[in-house]
């Protein structure tokens, strides 16, 4: 049976397609058959990320018009080929399409796959709505600040009103350091207010801009970062296996830190 | 007194901005998951006066029906003053 997952936030800018860029391609590595569909459509971004701009030539909208099929559409990955995206028009907006049309386009694609990742747009009108409804699971990403977690609420709210039982929490962008000086929530501050299940814990890391300006997800280097690893080992249990949670504080950088963490202890999570 | 001495070497001791923000996503929160919209708002008072009317005789004009929260809990507060009593004959 297909997992059809939507990853969605509320709040803009928080990695929602980051996640869906890197979260694909390691289910990918895997050995799953992966399709990523980008539901923002006029403001598509997934397939930047992935590196693959070059070889949009049709998108949902042509597949459902009739302009084209659905396989004509859809670009495989040709880093990974257990990966596809099925990217979304440019030049339309949210209100181009029915929450059944999409719907429809996801039950075309549902015996092919085992995994399709449904990359939400920001917001909570139209677009978002259209992106849940054919979702069976969601993984709402936030970071650790107030706007964003407030947003996220009400983002888990909405996906519960919808029938959406099985929702995940991936928490982006943790500055471990900020956290251990109080300036920033921590994790389990940020579980315990919005009480859902924690799948991901991804820190910030400059790599993640650098990995975009590339077109080359984190999960594809030979030496994984800190933010791939976080990236896998949230694929992992998305898989269904237990894995821990890195401990931030061991990879702090420097001697002095390091001796700071042997005579203070360390607790980030 | 090793750790005292490292922590004032080594940990900023400023309050920290995490109990502040911790403390106004609860209340904000709180507020925020209580919020009935307006239209289930409106169901309801039209539904409660059908039922309310069936016993007493309403005052419509100096009626009163709202939703009241504060950091702990929400309150539908409806205040109906009662023109008359209908006896049960008057309901058959």
């Amino acid at each position: 049976m297909t997992r059809v997952i939507v990853i969605t936030s509320g709040k803009g800018g928080v990695g929602k397609t980051t996640t869906t860029a890197n979260l694909g391609m390691s289910l990918a590595q895997l050995g799953y058959q992966t399709a990523l569909v980008d539901a923002d459509i006029g403001l598509r971004n997934l397939d930047l990320l992935l590196g693959l701009e070059n070889r949009v030539i049709y998108t949902a909208l042509e597949v459902l018009s009739g302009e084209c099929r659905l396989d004509q559409a859809l670009i495989r990955d040709k880093r990974q080929p257990g990966l596809i995206l099925l990217p979304a028009a440019q030049n339309r907006n949210k209100d181009s399409i029915t929450s059944d049309q999409m719907k429809y386009l996801i039950s075309l694609m549902e015996e092919q796959y085992d995994y399709i990742l449904i990359d939400c747009p920001a917001g909570i009108e139209t677009g978002f709505h259209n992106a849940i409804g054919p979702a069976r699971e969601a993984i709402v990403v936030t970071t650790p600040e107030i706007a964003a977690v407030r947003d996220a609420d009400r983002v888990i709210g909405l996906l519960e009103a919808n029938g959406i039982q099985k929702i995940n929490l991936l928490v982006n962008r943790l500055r471990p350091e900020m956290v251990k000086s109080n300036d920033m929530m921590s994790v389990a501050d940020v579980k315990e207010i919005l009480a859902i299940p924690l799948i991901g814990v991804i820190p910030e890391d400059e790599c993640v801009i650098i990995s975009t300006n590339r077109g080359e997800p984190l999960v594809l280097e030979k030496k994984l970062s800190l933010p791939g690893i976080a990236f896998e080992n949230t694929a992992y249990r998305l898989d269904g296996q237990q894995v821990d949670f890195i401990d931030f504080d061991s990879y702090s950088k420097g001697p002095l830190k390091r001796l700071r963490n042997f005579f203070l202890g360390s607790s980030t999570t | 007194m090793i750790t005292e001495f490292f922590e004032r070497l080594f940990v900023n001791n400023s309050r920290g901005s995490r109990e502040d923000v911790k403390r106004r996503l609860k209340l904000v929160l709180a507020h925020d998951r209580s919020t009935l919209n307006a239209s289930t708002l409106e169901k309801m008072r039209k539904e409660i006066l059908i039922v309310v009317s069936k016993y007493v005789e309403l005052d419509t004009e100096s009626l009163e029906f709202s939703i009241r929260t504060d950091s702990r809990m929400t309150a539908l507060i409806a205040n109906l003053p009662i023109r008359r009593i209908l006896h049960l004959e008057d309901n058959i």
